[in-house]
């Protein structure tokens, strides 16, 4: 059993902030964290190998200082970590994105196989939830997303079976073995990580992989060049004009307030009275 | 069998950096850990950053370490509700380098400082905290025992740098339970303006600074200051007054700090700016006798910890870097001769303090905080005076017909109808020995 989880080191939206006038987001001072989401990616592989034993292997794309974000996976538990950073990744999109993690995964499967690769459901910063569909495409893996739980493994008969929150339910899936499953908020826990493993990602000597190293030999597929999204305008939501209103009534005048108030909400949004109206019959 | 350092530090402050970093350099094997989810993430200060302290650790700091302005004036006002009389000392020698104080922001200093550790070698783990210190049969301290699983470790050394409140020291009773007369409950704002806002405000220029020292009416009769730095882009304001007082007058901490940064002579400094950080913390300041045991088999203490604040000179941090510093150096010059870690060659420790600013200047006043109780029946000296004072320069510099000499008659009777003759020379009396 060998699980990749694909992390990504995020500034902590909750602390930022956006330029006032540029509207690009300001990043100074932000403190850098695990995207959220795939620190449930990462302790559902962790219970995994709990359960079935194996090894998990934690890789990022990303500046140099995403090392901080390994080293802490590493504390948590996993065993090893792999920073795939090149100046040739900067400006990539999604779709770059997923194209190198997925070299990077398809080398890692080289020197040791992999049964699973785990991401979180979406970034906090990008919210795209497109590089783990991305990167099961490209390995051709079977793609498990919004998955809540992973309810067992099946490794000789090469199954995995998953819950899966749906509207309105939970799907229970089965599929076959390598999969990609992108993890849902709150399915689990991070665990809090032993002494050792705190004394070992202090150690732990990193491996730093750049794009040779990574596999990838067309450089038009990464980076800015592999990258077709344009950001055309970005800007921030004005306020809404609209402000709620609180409403007292005298008492046995409550029928006539609520008559007056629909006729004055119907005024301004005419497709809200038809609607009143066709319910009302 | 777990894994075995030469001396575990814990916690990543002022003084466990020093002691940490001082070690490492000389080639020790070094665990370093902190509660805080960084290093630094736990400290507080005002923060003034004594260079001395530093440059005896990290000579050429200077150079990498980020520090806000040096001082170039140092104000003290003494305040009542709407004014203030101060005196300010400005010198052009201040601007010659090296500088001797200077502003810093702790968040960013602290992070430059642990980074300085790792260098030197020693391993820094955060998000962990010391549960306890592991004894051998004979009581000697031998390694500690963390929150996390499998979290025994040991050394043959143990340097307890783990702040005021210590319970590590409380736990293993080396330390009694703070006393609230000697703890000082201290608040602080970051608030944010531009360097050329700043420098136009305080008369400064480049990388010069300012610092304010309040007192009086500000602290409702409490013992306490107030505080204003400098930093680059942004000013430190704060308010410190002890715990036991907070707990008779009922105000809390928060509450005076909106007071101070509301009087009429510390807004316009303010205003403008955008709050930042806000943050409190306990300020050891028993001083002299309040000192605990600072040495045993396989253990020290060092900085806030042992107490070690200086508070007539609003001093800590340096001590702190220095006692870690010292214990530091006598550990490495005991490895070096093979002896053990056992509290009669650790006793070199003291012996150094004791030589040393540190226990000199906290001899000088270890009256001082005997202070509180003076004043506890005798608020005159933080109300009365400073109110006495401000409303004599106020009559002094009003000009409205009324002759000089009759003014000063006023002031005295005024002096006079707040405090007895004897009162006046007592209190005079009463401030000379607590200082001398």
């Amino acid at each position: 059993m060998h699980s990749v989880v694909c992390i990504k080191q995020v500034p902590d939206s909750a602390q930022i902030r956006v330029h006032p006038v540029t509207n690009t987001i300001m990043r100074q001072g932000v403190p850098a964290i695990i995207n959220p989401y795939d620190l449930f990616a990462l302790e559902e592989a962790l219970r995994l190998k709990d359960r079935h034993g194996g090894r998990v292997t934690v890789i990022t794309m990303g500046p140099p200082q995403a090392e901080a974000a390994l080293r802490k996976a590493l504390s948590f538990g996993a065993d090893e970590i792999i920073l795939v950073t090149d100046k040739a990744f900067a400006g990539a999109d999604t779709l770059a994105t997923s194209f190198a993690l997925a070299s990077a995964i398809r080398k890692i499967h080289e020197s040791h196989p992999v049964t699973m690769v785990f991401t979180g459901k979406q970034t906090i910063d990008g919210d795209t939830a497109q590089v783990g569909p991305g990167i099961a495409k490209r390995l051709d893996l079977q793609l498990l997303t919004y998955v809540s739980r992973v309810a067992e493994v099946d490794e000789a008969g090469g199954t995995i079976t998953v819950e899966r929150r749906a509207e309105g339910g939970v799907q229970v899936l089965r599929t076959a073995l390598p999969c990609l499953v992108t993890m849902l908020e709150g399915s689990n826990e991070m665990r809090r990580g032993s002494l050792p493993d705190q004394l070992r990602a202090a150690r732990h000597e990193l491996t730093r992989w750049d794009r040779v190293a990574a596999g990838i030999e067309d450089v038009t597929r990464i980076g800015l060049k592999g990258s077709p999204t344009v950001v055309n305008k970005v800007f921030t939501p004005s306020p809404r004009a609209e402000k709620a209103e609180m409403v007292t009534v005298d008492s046995g005048r409550a029928a006539d307030l609520a008559v007056e108030l629909i006729a004055r909400i119907g005024g301004r949004f005419p497709v809200v009275e038809a609607e009143l109206a066709r319910r009302a019959g | 069998m777990s894994e075995k350092f030469d001396v575990i530090v814990v916690g990543a402050g002022a003084s466990g950096n020093a002691a940490a970093y001082t070690l490492a350099k000389a080639g020790l094997k070094v665990l370093q850990l902190e509660r805080g989810e960084t290093p630094g993430a736990k400290n507080v200060q005002g923060a003034i950053l004594y260079a001395d302290a530093l440059e005896r650790i990290i000579p050429d700091f200077r150079e990498e370490a980020p520090l806000e302005r040096h001082i170039i004036e140092q104000r003290m006002w003494v305040m009542d509700e709407r004014s203030y009389v101060g005196s300010h000392f400005r010198s052009d020698d201040f601007n010659k380098p090296p500088y001797n104080r200077y502003t810093i922001i702790r968040a960013r200093f602290d992070k430059w400082f642990s980074d300085k550790v790792k260098e030197a070698g020693a391993l820094v783990i955060c998000e962990t905290t010391v549960k306890e210190l592991l004894r051998d049969d004979k009581g000697k301290v031998v390694g500690v025992e963390v929150d996390r699983a499998d979290g025994r470790i040991y050394a043959d050394l143990v340097i307890l740098a783990d702040g005021v409140n210590s319970t590590l020291a409380r736990k293993a009773g080396f330390r009694p339970e703070l006393d609230p007369k000697h703890v000082a409950l201290a608040v602080k704002e970051i608030h944010f303006l531009p360097a050329d806002v700043i420098e136009s405000r305080f008369n400064i220029k480049d990388d010069e600074g300012v610092v304010i020292e309040m007192m009086g009416k500000i602290t409702h009769g409490m013992m306490g200051t107030g505080f204003l730095y400098t930093n680059s882009d942004s000013i430190s304001v704060g308010v410190g007054c002890l715990l036991s007082d907070f707990m008779t007058q009922k105000i809390t901490p928060y509450q005076l700090l909106e007071q101070l940064k509301a009087h009429p002579s510390v807004a316009p400094m303010l205003e403008g700016g955008e709050m930042k950080e806000y943050a409190a913390h306990l300020i050891p300041e028993g001083g002299y006798h309040a000192i605990p045991q600072i040495y045993g088999e396989g253990w020290m203490i060092v900085g806030d910890s042992g107490m070690f604040v200086n508070a007539v000179h609003r001093e800590g941090s340096n001590l702190a870097m220095t006692t870690g510093r010292i214990a530091a150096e006598t550990a490495i010059e005991l490895s070096r001769e093979g002896k053990a870690m056992s509290a009669a060659n650790l006793a070199r420790y003291r012996a150094r303090l004791d030589d040393s600013f540190v226990i000199k200047d906290l001899k000088k006043y270890k009256d001082l905080p005997d202070l509180p109780d003076l004043l506890d029946s005798n608020k005159q000296f933080l109300t009365t005076y400073p109110e006495l004072l401000n409303r004599s320069a106020r009559a002094m510099l009003t000009v409205d017909g009324e002759d000089k000499r009759s003014k000063q008659k006023d002031i005295y009777r005024g002096f006079r109808a707040e405090r007895s003759l004897f009162g006046l020379i007592g209190d005079a009396y009463k401030l000379w020995r607590a200082f001398r």
